[in-house]
């Protein structure tokens, strides 16, 4: 399914903005906004979201292309991980007081 | 048939439940989320409104970039307007996500059918204006919005977020404004002090009728989108502007100003409501101007939105053609 807002009767598509606040973070998502291709999605992206330094690189995505997992299987979606509490180091109590574990 | 409706009856009220415990739990609806139809419409309603005021509320100060006093003054009225740009964005984003169209709400501003905030239907005939603005109708504005950040539907918190971070700014540099010309000349002084005669009881007003006259605000506090009702904002915001006018050497005009020991609270007069709605009917000094131009700027738009989607309609064309 495709991302929510990216409706069919818009003048420009939809497009999703993530923005790099500094070299060594990852990309992290910032907000959508309008434009008619990717070169205006950029910078109309540099306008609305990056006015106060608050990125070096900027990546845009139309939002139609955007795969998303289908919220109403939600729970059968990620049930795998659940109730395996030892891939988490919590689980690991008889090494307390031990050093450097 | 029966059947089915009983079904879907059903799916109904386990989503319902799951919803009432998401606000319960004071987690996040999100986008994709099951939400009541009313949740939805509230939503879109006062998201659209409040992005079509950001949107309107760049005319009262955009009519004095090309008058600022120096070029500082001018380059922050600037970024100013374009905040509030951008701020109107982010709302129209956030309000997308719940099924409207872009399109769909520029239509509805730009008809009269929608209707954004009443302070930005009065005039701003002298500079102290723009100073009175930042700190009393911005300030507000904060006021309001701050809470906001926390309200139960995801995008709508998230776009406030961002809109509190920028908007300190606004209020301050109106402050700064305010305090040059309270300890300017004499004629400077008064032109501020006549300033903040104008604009005191509008801002009060930003915060909504009183609770006992603002029927939606019980609901939408059961929602958690609104987390404090508009007596006690407003409440809120003289608290702080009271001691901040005496440090700009200026004073509000409402001699019912009186700090009250018992309460915690300064006291303060009565508003004349009756101005209120009439100017959210429309019979403001400035609605008509304030929509004619949005009207004209989309009109007059309408040429860069096609001569831009016929550009990337032909550049993808070509990409595919070689």
């Amino acid at each position: 399914m495709s991302s929510p807002g990216g409706g069919e009767h818009e003048t420009w598509p939809l497009w999703e903005v993530f923005v790099r606040a500094s070299r060594g973070l990852s990309h992290l998502h910032a907000g959508s906004l309008h434009a008619p291709d990717a070169e205006m999605a950029l910078r109309n992206a540099r306008d609305l979201y990056t006015r106060r330094n608050e990125g070096v690189s900027i990546w845009v995505v139309p939002s139609s292309e955007i795969t998303t997992s289908d919220p109403d299987e939600k729970d059968a979606f990620f049930e795998s991980p659940k109730g395996k509490r030892y891939r988490h180091a919590g689980y690991y109590t008889e090494a307390e007081g031990v050093k450097h574990l | 048939m029966a059947r089915e409706e009983t079904e879907s009856g059903a799916i109904d009220q386990d989503a319902l439940a799951r919803f009432d415990e998401i606000i319960a739990a004071d987690e996040r609806i999100e986008p994709t989320d099951w939400m009541p139809e009313a949740y939805r419409k509230t939503l879109i309603r006062q998201i659209s409104q409040h992005g079509h005021s950001e949107i309107i509320g760049m005319q009262p100060e955009g009519n004095w970039i090309t008058r600022a006093p120096s070029l500082k003054r001018k380059a922050i009225l600037m970024a100013k307007v374009q905040d509030e740009a951008g701020h109107g964005l982010y709302l129209y984003s956030a309000a997308q996500t719940l099924g409207i169209t872009r399109d769909k709400m520029t239509e509805d501003l730009i008809t009269g059918k929608a209707k954004y905030s009443s302070i930005f239907n009065y005039h701003t005939p002298s500079w102290a204006d723009m100073g009175s603005i930042g700190w009393l109708v911005d300030g507000a504005a904060i006021c309001n919005q701050v809470p906001l950040c926390r309200a139960s539907y995801g995008p709508y918190g998230r776009a406030m977020v961002r809109i509190c971070k920028e908007e300190s700014f606004h209020q301050r540099q109106g402050f700064e404004i305010l305090l040059h010309l309270s300890r300017g000349t004499k004629e400077q002084h008064e032109m501020a002090q006549e300033s903040v005669n104008r604009w005191y009881a509008p801002a009060l007003m930003m915060f909504g009728p009183p609770d006992a006259d603002s029927p939606n605000s019980a609901q939408s506090m059961a929602w958690k989108i609104k987390r404090f009702s508009n007596d006690d904002l407003r409440q809120r915001f003289v608290d702080m502007i009271v001691p901040q006018s005496e440090v700009l050497g200026l004073t509000l005009p409402d001699p019912a100003i009186k700090w009250n020991e018992k309460r915690g609270h300064y006291d303060f007069g009565e508003l004349d409501w009756d101005e209120f709605y009439e100017v959210l009917k429309g019979r403001g000094p400035a609605n008509s101007i304030r929509l004619e131009r949005r009207r004209k700027a989309h009109e007059d738009g309408a040429w860069v939105r096609e001569a831009a989607a016929a550009y990337a309609a032909r550049e993808s064309e070509q990409a595919m053609a070689s």
